[in-house]
């Protein structure tokens, strides 16, 4: 069997049950890695057990008491020895047993909000994901040194101010699973419109909040949960296609959609029609059914865009957001022309809440563009080029930039 | 009268202290809490774990806002104080977003050093 594909796929799970049962995340996850390390060394010789899973969670269990027997934590605490005798107590195949609910509890502690967002986000995808510490800071872009210290701070907080290991009770839900989901978007997010360096796409962030979205769903199927996954499925199949022929971003307009996938745009549309109908105008419902019509639309013309004109003004006016009234005043200007779309450009421009954000004047140059207002355009697309920070778009906005200094 | 002394310290200084100097200062507590226990004028007291695992919390709107980190308002002033027994950091936030003031400013949770075991 491939252990390393198994470890990413199912080594969150063993993770989960483990801190469960040994009640501390370091320890856990030196037992868990122990554990892994003993399969690499056996299943080649012995063959797989029947229940992998349950070998491992065995295995790290032990390894976990012998750690603490061993004393073998510098800071060695009177806890550690109730700890030992609790876990000795939970040989029972019942309490080791793979709980659907260890998963969540493992999510909602790293996501918890006395985390910082970064660390919630570095945790996630080390623990339930699997990614290594290496694997997170080149998706993050920052230093290994930065993310691996982030990554101990975290584990220290949830260790020393007492982070609970827990799905929140219900009183709590709501609020605590907004920060889940908000987490998990963001490393979507950061996967699909990489905010800096040289890819414009890292798929492996997408497909990891893909993979928790889909878990998430699993174990609470709750309207706003499915929304969320919809929309990442249905941004997520437009992957293949947001890099034109030669390699360089294509707009929505010039992608060529059978590159889209379809099946998967399939699956996402069945989740958005589920999730409207049982929540209505959620904040993922509203994004999600925006990116329904883009994805029902054959061809570009074909876009509704008066309905997704529509849903934005309702998203705007339920979670008011200067990023959204940006995506807003784009849709209206396809949907009404480019000069309805400017106005509201200039107010927000105006209001100065997205300075040092690249799509304004972006936006604004692309517009300028459409009504023949070359110099204008020009001045607009300088603007956004000063603050673009990914090559992608960058190379895209010098394009335009060439393209009305031509007067085209 | 009551008075509430607040000790403030360099985290980063510190932390350069050599271990020898540390040890002196964490030394020189023991006598001095017995001693104002002795003279009758200790009422409760306790080391702070560091700042790293320290949660503000505030609430707007009846919605509870939770960040991560110290209190860090320059507009906003030290009023008061509760130090509470809680199960974990939720039960203290619970506890912390019912104080009246967390409508207006911002309530800190840290947790202390647990006195060590004899």
């Amino acid at each position: 069997m491939d252990l390393g594909r198994f470890y990413r796929e199912q080594g969150g799970r063993v993770l989960a049950t483990v801190i469960r049962l040994v009640g501390d995340f370091e320890l856990a996850e030196e037992a868990v890695q122990e554990a892994f390390a003993a399969a690499l060394e056996q299943w080649p010789r012995s063959g797989a057990p029947d229940n992998p899973r349950a070998w491992l969670v065995s295995v790290a269990r032990h390894k976990a008491i012998d750690q603490l027997r061993r004393g073998a934590r510098f800071d060695a605490r009177r806890t550690d020895l109730e700890a030992m005798a609790a876990l000795e107590e939970t040989e029972a195949p019942a309490k080791t047993a793979m709980i659907e609910d260890d998963r969540l509890r493992l999510i909602f502690t790293c996501c918890h909000p006395a985390l910082a967002i970064e660390a919630q986000i570095a945790l996630t995808l080390r623990t339930l994901c699997g990614l290594s510490t290496e694997e997170i800071a080149r998706a993050f872009l920052v230093p290994v040194a930065t993310m691996a210290q982030r990554l101990v701070r975290a584990k220290y907080k949830i260790r020393v101010a007492g982070i609970p290991y827990r799905v929140p009770p219900r009183e709590l839900l709501a609020e605590r699973l907004e920060a889940v989901l908000r987490t998990v978007y963001l490393v979507f997010n950061e996967g699909y419109a990489a905010s800096s360096g040289g890819e414009l796409v890292r798929r492996e962030l997408c497909a990891e909040a893909i993979r928790l979205g889909r878990l998430l769903a699993e174990l609470l199927p709750r309207p706003d949960v499915r929304a969320l996954l919809a929309l990442m499925l249905l941004h997520d199949a437009r992957r293949e296609a947001r890099l034109g022929p030669d390699g360089e971003l294509a707009t929505l307009e010039e992608q060529d959609r059978r590159r889209w996938n379809h099946g998967q745009i399939a699956e996402g549309l069945a989740l958005v029609d589920d999730a409207l109908r049982e929540e209505g105008a959620g904040f993922y419902s509203l994004q999600a059914a925006i990116a329904a019509l883009h994805a029902r639309a054959g061809r570009h013309e074909d876009t509704d865009w008066r309905q997704i004109a529509a849903l934005y003004e309702v998203l705007c006016r339920r979670y008011p957001s200067p990023v959204m009234e940006l995506n807003r005043a784009a849709a209206l200007a396809m949907a009404e022309g480019p000069a309805r779309g400017l106005g509201l450009l200039e107010s927000l421009e105006a209001q100065g809440a997205l300075d040092g954000y690249h799509l304004l004047p972006a936006a604004r140059a692309d517009l300028l563009r459409r009504l023949g207002r070359w110099d204008e355009a020009g001045v607009a697309y300088r603007r956004a080029l000063a603050l673009v920070r990914s090559e992608p778009e960058r190379r895209f906005l010098e394009r335009r930039l060439a393209k009305v200094s031509r007067g085209a | 009268m009551q008075y509430l002394l607040l000790i403030y310290q360099s985290e980063a200084e510190f932390a350069k202290l050599s271990d020898a100097e540390r040890a002196a200062i964490y030394q020189g507590y023991g006598p001095f809490t017995q001693s104002i226990g002795q003279s009758g004028h200790m009422r409760s007291g306790a080391g702070l774990q560091p700042v790293t695992t320290a949660t503000t919390v505030r609430v707007r709107g009846g919605k509870t806002l939770t960040t991560d980190g110290p209190f860090a308002e320059t507009k906003e002033q030290l009023s008061g104080f509760y130090l509470i027994e809680a199960k974990d950091v939720d039960e203290a936030i619970g506890i912390a977003v019912r104080i009246p003031s967390a409508r207006l400013g911002s309530v800190e949770v840290r947790p202390t050093i647990a006195a060590p075991s004899s």
